[in-house]
């Protein structure tokens, strides 16, 4: 097995230790939990997790400087990334979010509010099964896995960006993709099989 | 498709496990960490973690226990129980809670509901109503573990929770609580009518047949028991298996 050098990024908002729990699972020895350069520097693979508001997120990024670091790691270094639920709405250009705030802007797009049939509850909360087409996130999961939701908000993007979508009422975008960049809607550190499935699939693809 | 939930709850005294009936005669039912572990791997979809112990030193136990559970659970969980400000959820979301779920506190200030929404998003505040039928037909809330009967509807508290940015409503019926006679299909399937966000049915379930119920004519997005689980009168796993045979769609 590979042992990349993983940092899941530490911005004082989302559940890190949730995903290092996954991740040290499946036996990566390599994992830090950071904000400083040097280690975010160094690392072969991001995860940047998000729980809680998208202004909060972005401005607690915008606060410890990260965004810069992360635009040349990720743009033009290409180092891979994974964004998880705010994580990957962060990706975006802007959220709608309580008023507009701007995004990463790595992956055009918009985070909008999820508006659907009166008989599908919002927030989307729970298990939700989702059709994929990107192997270096799915590659290790069947087609229809399940993965857990909870969100009220999606992001909205050209069809070519979507990774994996799920169907609740409208297809929501479950997953997004553009070179090296990539973004669950769901919690895969709170998937079971499914979700350690994906980490792998994302680590093994680097 | 999004599929039916199903989420055993762990009623945390002193650290253990505990489950009474009708709020009261409350037994052992073991260590809370192993038996949410068990409950993760047979199936269970969520979680929920209420802290029923009354000291000072909760909050701090609390959160130990939090973060222990994080550590060996793969699924989500909820915690509640004594919550009354930000900082108490900050605490319990940083120590790898979920969700959390607000009850007195938030019936008594409102407020919180709103800035636990803003701070954190709707979907991760829980609003938990105890609630009981009065002879007039009407379900009232009741507060502090179902001592305290107030005057106020549920449906009218149910709604406005949700408008101040409640993201799901976790809904014991206190009718209906440790008699393992079935689930109160009424008002779960009026909340579930008239709001738009999901609800959890709480108390009763007591068969197989009950879990089909409320999701059908309860139209419930969620089903959540406690003591059918703690006592193994019926496996996650079976119970699951048979909701598929039902045609409603649960993971497997």
């Amino acid at each position: 097995m590979k042992d990349p050098g993983i940092v899941i990024i530490d911005y004082g908002v989302g559940n890190t230790y949730s995903v290092a729990n996954a991740i040290q699972h499946l036996g990566y020895k390599n994992l830090r939990i950071s904000d400083e350069e040097k280690v975010i520097r160094e690392a072969d693979a991001l995860i940047l997790p998000g729980v809680g508001a998208f202004e909060a997120c972005m401005s607690n990024l915008q606060d410890r400087n990260i965004v810069e670091i992360l635009n040349e790691e990720v743009l033009s270094k290409k180092k891979p990334i994974l964004g998880i639920c705010v994580g990957m709405q962060l990706l975006a250009t802007a959220s709608e979010e309580m008023g507009i705030h701007e995004g990463l802007n790595w992956i055009e797009g918009r985070v909008k509010k999820l508006e659907l049939p009166s008989e599908l509850a919002v927030p989307h909360v729970g298990w939700n099964d989702v059709m994929n087409n990107e192997e270096k996130l799915f590659g290790l999961n069947q087609q229809n896995a399940n993965f857990y939701f909870d969100h009220s908000f999606y992001f909205d993007c050209e069809e070519k960006y979507v990774a994996a979508y799920c169907d609740y009422g409208i297809k929501v975008t479950a997953a997004v993709k553009k070179e090296n960049i990539f973004g669950v809607q769901f919690h895969p550190e709170k998937s079971q099989t499914n979700g350690l499935k994906l980490f792998r699939s994302f680590f093994n693809s680097i | 498709m999004l599929t039916k939930r199903i989420i055993p709850c762990l009623d945390i005294k002193d650290g253990r496990t505990v489950k009474g009936i009708n709020f009261e005669n409350i037994r052992d039912a073991g260590d809370p960490v192993e038996l949410g572990a068990l409950y993760a791997r047979e199936g269970a979809d969520e979680l929920v973690f209420l802290d029923i112990t009354a000291t000072v030193e909760r909050r701090k136990t609390l959160s130990e226990l939090v973060n222990k559970i994080s550590h060996h659970i793969n699924v989500p969980f909820t915690v509640g129980g004594g919550i009354s400000s930000v900082d108490d959820v900050s605490v319990l979301l940083q120590n790898g809670a979920d969700k959390i779920s607000v009850n007195t506190a938030a019936f008594k200030n409102p407020a919180l509901i709103a800035q636990l929404a803003k701070e954190f998003g709707s979907q991760c505040v829980v609003l938990a109503i105890d609630t009981k039928k009065e002879e007039d037909g009407e379900w009232y809330v009741y507060l502090n573990g179902g001592r305290v009967k107030t005057t106020t509807r549920c449906r009218d508290w149910a709604r406005q929770a949700v408008d101040l940015g409640a993201g799901e409503i976790l809904l014991t019926s206190m009718n209906n609580d440790g008699t393992k006679q079935g689930f109160a299909l009424d008002i779960t399937a009026a909340l579930a009518g008239e709001l738009p966000v999901p609800v959890i049915a709480s108390g009763g379930g007591g068969t197989m047949e009950h879990f089909v119920d409320v999701f059908t004519e309860g139209k419930a997005d969620a089903a959540l028991a406690a003591s059918i689980f703690h006592f193994k009168e019926i496996g996650i796993g079976e119970l699951k298996d048979y909701l598929w045979e039902k045609q409603i769609a649960v993971r497997r």
